[in-house]
């Protein structure tokens, strides 16, 4: 509060606008105008009134703003960009809040709305000023984290179970953790350490909880600790957490499919097609004598034509993570028989998930899908075909830059592109 | 290129409530709303709701479908569940949803039956499903339109869309359920004092200040944003119409009795028994929210299309089972995808069962509903739209005959939906698109 009411028990038309006044700008990332403040607190000061109660008033304001639209709706308000006669940017409020959202998975902050104020945003020198106060911000993790959270698609873990007769050391605070270690040494690796991105998929650098170690088979320490994997362990990069692992698994298996389907997808921006409506699955049935592992059962996809074509599009790296059970626990057979990791990644051979990991991490679409992902989270949809110059040339920036992820996100803020909307031609027409 | 960036959480977000560019006017909101929905049968004195049930991959023909047609069918080894309440069931079968191009395998079949026309991409519908066309006609006087909730835990289970864009979330916590039906915001109908509640008034005032910011909008939205203005003010309609329906003295509703809150909840979770444990609790929150008249649709999902149900001990959840189990060869059929539809079948008699306890009026609260039950396909195994079954619960204020099992003989699945919105009063000619388009009523359940 920035003021004290007269009396708790009344209205106060002053404080009650201050207020009001000062939370609004920020909860609709622009000041309000006079008639819009005005109505808010025309509301606080009846419903204080009415209900004696000067805190009550408020709280009905409040509401009433928190539910308007200008707060619920990212309104992207667009002007004639001066520097490209004929086109349109964002305004500075509108890319504000953008960059904020981008960056911050937050509102902007009244640094970023003064800078909208009094048009430093919209000069080159004030964005690169704002922009650099933002990726130095300590909130950057915070943004940071919901990106990478919603990269690799992990609300999957809120509706994650696993089969308890199966798994019991998968328990629901390891479902948790798993996901927070994974977040927690991307942050750690990218924002804290500013390392190269391709290394997240060969670090043997992590941190672990109490729960985790249970399945990891390690000493459970007290509370999170940083954790490295030792060089003859089998873990190593990010696909071998328990989090990839277990959230891209059945219930009560390992499945090298969606293993497969989610690292093209997830992480190298190659959509997988869907099986055909018809197909009989049966070829996969088990228990069979003679299909014991993993690689017995997916190799009969490979037989038939029909399901050859996407499955070597999943299975052969998939494979590769066939040590690591439905909940992400090392094994070395399956139904008493020896597991063969070995697999390729788009004609790169390798013997095990060690080499699984180097091959991703040398693999170009990996930086690619990277940039891709980032710059369409930052605009707020799909990319276009005719986004593909820009993102040639932040694929370059990126490399230049070596793969930091610091380096890449000032890249895409800074970009014409960034702050700039495209109209459609009619829309365009009847603007004018 | 793009499609995995489709199912992108912020470009959900921004979908939702992004802006663009940025110059075709609102509508007029207004005119879309028809506040005064009166949608009961005036000579019916308690009215009649509509609830659907849905359950995920289908059943297999030969221990499903009953032998016997009409009154005297007798139950199958899959149908045994609902022995309890057959007589206020009927069984439809042989019935077929058109694909009409595009084959999304566990969406196009309950799709077509809940909203007429087979979707042309995946996880979107073309049309609302056909609780919202009914709420929007008989949900306007309630403190609810409609409401839905899974058994699943999970959110994302969607079964009802408010229109093409615009799904219902369902309820998925039976804790959080209890506290918005009977909650600090309920009023009870049995009350013996009323008395407007003035923060409510006040509340409800402090509405139409954002009204004017909706016209302050007003030529600034670009025609995409259009639909999602439309469906953020129906919303704001349905807040007002909740506080207009608190600030006025409610019909006493003798069936009207809540249970006390739960103290705890089954831990998130798709395990088989987690399932029926949180279907009951939801189950009976519902027969309750329509018993105290705060909803008149009503939506329950106990497991999803491609239900992903498990079963302890066993590696392979629901739908993974029915692709990949063999058939055993001394039964017929695949063992552990049947135990799968035996669950779903005796959580559906659960649902029935629970409206039947409520005594209203000479009758039960199942007597003035008409529950219709679906799901995705017919024989998971291999997707089938042929051989669909379905169910009808509920006499529907007398308009509705039960107990029967029809043979549909390879009829519109869509001629089972159009009954139900008919028998709810509905006036259209016909119903649905393309080969699902029908105006055929399935006579033998009308009385």
């Amino acid at each position: 509060m920035p003021c004290k009411p007269a009396s708790d028990t009344a209205a106060d038309r002053a404080c009650a606008a201050a207020f009001l006044k000062e939370k609004g700008r920020l909860l609709n990332r622009r000041p309000l105008t006079d008639t819009e403040l005005n109505a808010f607190v025309d509301q606080a000061v009846n419903s204080a009134d009415g209900l004696k109660d000067f805190y009550a008033g408020l709280s009905i304001a409040l509401e009433a703003m928190l539910v308007s639209p200008n707060v619920l709706f990212v309104t992207e308000m667009s002007e004639p960009d001066p520097a490209s006669p004929g086109k349109q940017r964002l305004d500075a409020y509108a890319l504000a809040t953008r960059l904020s959202l981008f960056l911050w998975n937050a509102v902007p902050d009244d640094g970023l709305l003064k800078a909208a104020e009094n048009g430093e945003l919209h000069t080159e020198k004030g964005l690169v000023r704002q922009v650099d106060r933002m990726l130095a911000s300590v909130r950057l993790e915070t943004g940071m984290r919901a990106f990478f959270d919603d990269m690799f698609g992990f609300d999957d873990f809120n509706a994650l179970s696993k089969d308890a007769t199966v798994y019991p050391k998968f328990t629901g605070q390891a479902m948790a953790d798993a996901r927070e270690e994974t977040i927690r040494t991307v942050i750690d690796h990218l924002v804290t350490q500013k390392k190269d991105y391709r290394d997240l998929y060969t670090t043997r650098s992590t941190f672990i909880s109490p729960a985790l170690a249970v399945i990891y088979g390690l000493t459970a320490p007290p509370s999170w600790t940083r954790y490295e994997f030792p060089a003859d362990s089998p873990r190593a990069g990010i696909l071998t957490h328990i989090s990839f692992l277990a959230v891209h698994s059945h219930p009560g298996r390992s499945s090298a499919t969606l293993r497969g389907k989610a690292l093209r997808e997830l992480l190298l921006c190659q959509p997988v097609p869907r099986p055909p409506a018809n197909v009989d699955f049966s070829a996969v049935e088990n228990p069979k004598a003679n299909l014991r592992t993993a690689r017995d059962r997916v190799s009969a996809h490979l037989e038939n034509p029909v399901c050859a074509g996407c499955h070597k599009i999943t299975d052969p790296m998939g494979l590769a993570l066939e040590n690591f059970d439905g909940s992400g626990r090392y094994r070395e057979t399956e139904r008493g028989s020896p597991i063969d990791a070995s697999g390729s990644l788009d004609g790169k051979a390798f013997t095990n998930v060690i080499g699984l990991g180097q091959a991703l991490h040398d693999h170009p679409a990996l930086t690619s899908c990277l940039v891709k992902r980032a710059y369409s989270y930052g605009t707020g949809g799909p990319t276009e075909p005719s986004d593909r110059p820009l993102l040639a040339y932040l694929d370059t920036r990126f490399a230049d830059e070596g793969y930091r992820l610091a380096g890449l996100l000032r890249a895409i803020a800074l970009s014409h592109s960034f702050s700039q909307v495209s109209v459609p031609a009619a829309d365009a027409a009847r603007a004018n | 290129m793009t499609s995995s960036v489709t199912f992108n959480r912020r470009s959900a977000l921004k979908g939702l409530l992004g802006g663009g560019a940025i110059t075709v006017g609102l509508p007029l909101l207004d005119a879309d709303l028809n506040g005064n929905g009166t949608a009961f049968a005036d000579e019916s004195p308690l009215p009649v709701r509509f609830g659907t049930w849905f359950w995920g991959c289908g059943m297999t023909k030969k221990i499903f479908v009953p032998a016997q047609t009409g009154k005297n069918y007798e139950l199958t080894e899959e149908l045994e569940a609902i022995k309890n309440v057959k007589q206020h069931i009927n069984v439809h079968t042989n019935l077929t949803a058109y694909r009409d191009g595009t084959f999304f395998c566990h969406y196009t079949g309950w799709v077509v039956f809940r909203t007429g026309s087979a979707p042309v991409v995946g996880n979107l519908p073309l049309y609302e499903s056909l609780d919202t066309t009914l709420a929007n006609r008989i949900g306007r006087t309630t403190r609810f339109k409609s409401l839905t909730a899974t058994a699943t835990g999970d959110i994302r289970n969607i079964i009802s869309y408010e229109n093409a864009t615009t799904p219902n979330p369902p309820e998925f916590s039976p804790m959080a359920f209890y506290t918005r039906l009977f909650g600090p915001d309920f009023q009870d109908p049995n009350a013996a004092e009323f008395k407007p509640n003035p923060r409510i008034m006040m509340r409800k005032s402090a509405l139409s200040a954002v009204t004017d910011q909706i016209k302050a909008l007003n030529g600034k939205v670009g025609a995409e944003d259009k639909a999602r203005l439309d469906q953020y003010f129906t919303g704001l309609r349905h807040l007002e119409q909740q506080f207009d329906h608190q600030l006025t003295k409610p019909e006493p509703r003798a069936a009207c009795k809540p249970a006390k809150a739960f103290k705890d909840e089954p831990a998130p979770g798709t395990d088989s028994q987690l399932i029926a444990a949180r279907h009951k609790m939801m189950t009976d929150l519902m027969v309750m929210a329509v018993a105290c008249d705060q909803t008149r649709v009503f939506n329950m999902t106990m497991s999803k299309s491609d239900s992903n149900t498990t079963k302890q001990g066993y590696e392979k959840p629901h739908h993974t089972c029915t692709h990949e189990e063999s058939i055993d060869e001394k039964l017929g059929y695949q063992p552990n995808a049947s135990w799968f539809t035996k669950r779903s079948m005796e959580n559906w008699a659960y649902f029935v069962e629970a409206f039947s306890k409520i005594k209203e009026g000479d009758g039960t609260l199942l007597d003035n509903v008409l529950i219709m039950a679906n799901t995705d396909v017919s024989y998971a195994r291999v997707h089938s739209l042929e051989e669909m079954p379905a169910f009808t619960a509920g006499r529907a204020g007398g308009k509705v005959k039960t107990g029967l099992h029809i043979d549909h003989k390879g009829g519109q699945g869509t001629a089972l939906s159009y009954t139900c919105l008919k028998v709810m009063g509905l006036d259209v000619e016909s119903w649905g698109t393309k080969s699902n388009q029908t105006n055929k009523e399935v006579g033998e359940i009308l009385a």
